[in-house]
């Protein structure tokens, strides 16, 4: 990814669910989308259901796993992790796991609000300035990069999308809350995602 | 006359690695066990199989679910602490989306283990598994390798359900250490 001077201080603070809408109208060629938990992929979810959107339940942290595992699996396809910072605090050891096997498809997308919003919006341990872009590219993912604002982000996700990766694009948020919620019925997320992936077929309508 | 390979029982790892190609599971995410060292290492030796190690076990159940919903079969190898760390995922991950999460856990801290800490976090494993309610079998003889794998892989797979292999140190062994003197 071109190095952009972007630095966590000076990120635009920008609003999640436009973001997600941004994200989405660029989407053409049924890139799978992992929404880690909660409010990230409640706005994933209030954006437009598409059949290949995967949205998580409890498992706080495997946002980024779970889009590895599709990544590795159907390497023709893009896929996008996306995952809140707190959550990417849980499981950072999975960003040096992605530079290893280096998967040219999967891009992560970390929606850095500075706090657990969901559960009250009480300060992260990272409040104390971390840089998650900085994290990722000492993990190995040299081209880790904060998005300026939301034309940035629109070029950054058609870079994604037009360039092997792995790719990593950090986003400040603003404190807005999610749109709407998810629809929680795991066993039908489930099955619609593995009909979006091509990996079930099934008389049942849906 | 049978050649000296032909007459020599397959060890457990080698029944396993052909169970796994069989049912054709690729992917093998791990957080390493001296016990699974042959099995990693055949693992890594075969083209049929992505191996990999990651850095916790959840990470690990994370990509076989990931993977088995864009249609590659996964099996996640870990010892008993590991498998301690999970009971959260395991819950809200396979157990609720109805995903054949499969594990293969080399069992410690029981029949001579050395390591307290083990024989301590050994307690959670069976409790933990049953309070899922989740499919579980020990392999603890070679002759029966074969069939539990194959059989609990079919079912998990059949089912949509999660499942654990228990590598019991009867099948494998066990980290041994000599005892220290008196
Ligand atoms: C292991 C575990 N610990 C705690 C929780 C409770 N929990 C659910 S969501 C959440 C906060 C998520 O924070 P973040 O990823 O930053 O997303 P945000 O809410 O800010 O959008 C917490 C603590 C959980 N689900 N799992």
């Amino acid at each position: 990814m071109s190095q952009s001077l972007t630095t966590a201080h000076n990120a635009k603070r920008m609003y999640r669910f436009d973001l997600m809408q941004r994200l989405t109208a660029q989407l053409r060629n049924e890139e799978a989308v992992i929404g880690g938990i909660g409010n990230t992929n409640f706005d994933l979810w209030s954006a437009g259901h598409r059949a290949q959107n995967f949205y998580m339940l409890g498992s706080m942290g495997l946002a980024v796993p779970i889009a590895l595992g599709v990544a590795l699996a159907q390497p023709q396809r893009k896929v996008f992790a996306l995952e809140g910072d707190g959550s990417l605090l849980m499981q950072l050891g999975c960003l040096s796991t992605v530079a290893t096997l280096a998967p040219k498809n999967l891009a992560i997308l970390v929606f850095d609000n500075g706090v657990y919003q969901i559960t009250g919006g009480q300060p992260t341990p990272a409040a104390g300035g971390a840089d998650f872009a900085a994290i990722a590219r000492g993990c190995g993912l040299a081209n880790a990069v904060w998005a300026a604002d939301e034309a940035d982000f629109e070029r950054l996700v058609q870079h994604c999308l037009e360039t092997d990766g792995p790719h990593f694009i950090g986003l400040k948020l603003d404190d807005q809350p999610p749109v709407s919620q998810t629809e929680r019925d795991p066993a039908q997320i489930r099955d619609r995602f593995m009909r979006g992936m091509g990996a079930r077929k099934s008389k049942l309508p849906g | 006359m049978q050649t000296e390979a032909a007459a020599r029982p397959r060890a457990w790892h080698e029944i396993v690695l052909a169970v796994l190609k069989a049912n054709d599971v690729r992917l093998v995410p791990y957080v390493p066990d001296n016990v699974l060292k042959p099995l990693i290492n055949a693992v890594h030796a075969d083209p049929f199989f992505t191996a990999f190690a990651t850095a916790r076990e959840e990470e690990a159940i994370g990509i076989v679910c990931g993977a088995w919903m864009a249609g590659t079969r996964g099996i996640v190898l870990m010892q008993t602490s590991g498998f301690a760390t999970l009971a959260n995922v395991l819950a809200s991950l396979p157990c609720a989306f109805q995903i054949p999460a499969l594990m293969m856990i080399s069992e410690r801290g029981t029949l001579g283990e050395f390591n307290i800490g083990q024989a301590m976090v050994w307690r959670t494993m069976r409790p933990v598994l049953e309070a899922l309610g989740m499919e579980h079998h020990v392999i603890s003889r070679l002759d029966e390798c074969e069939f539990i794998c194959d059989r609990t892989i079919k079912q998990a797979v059949m089912t949509q359900q999660p499942a654990a292999l228990i590598l019991s140190p009867l099948l494998t062994g066990g980290k041994v250490v000599a005892p220290p003197k008196a």
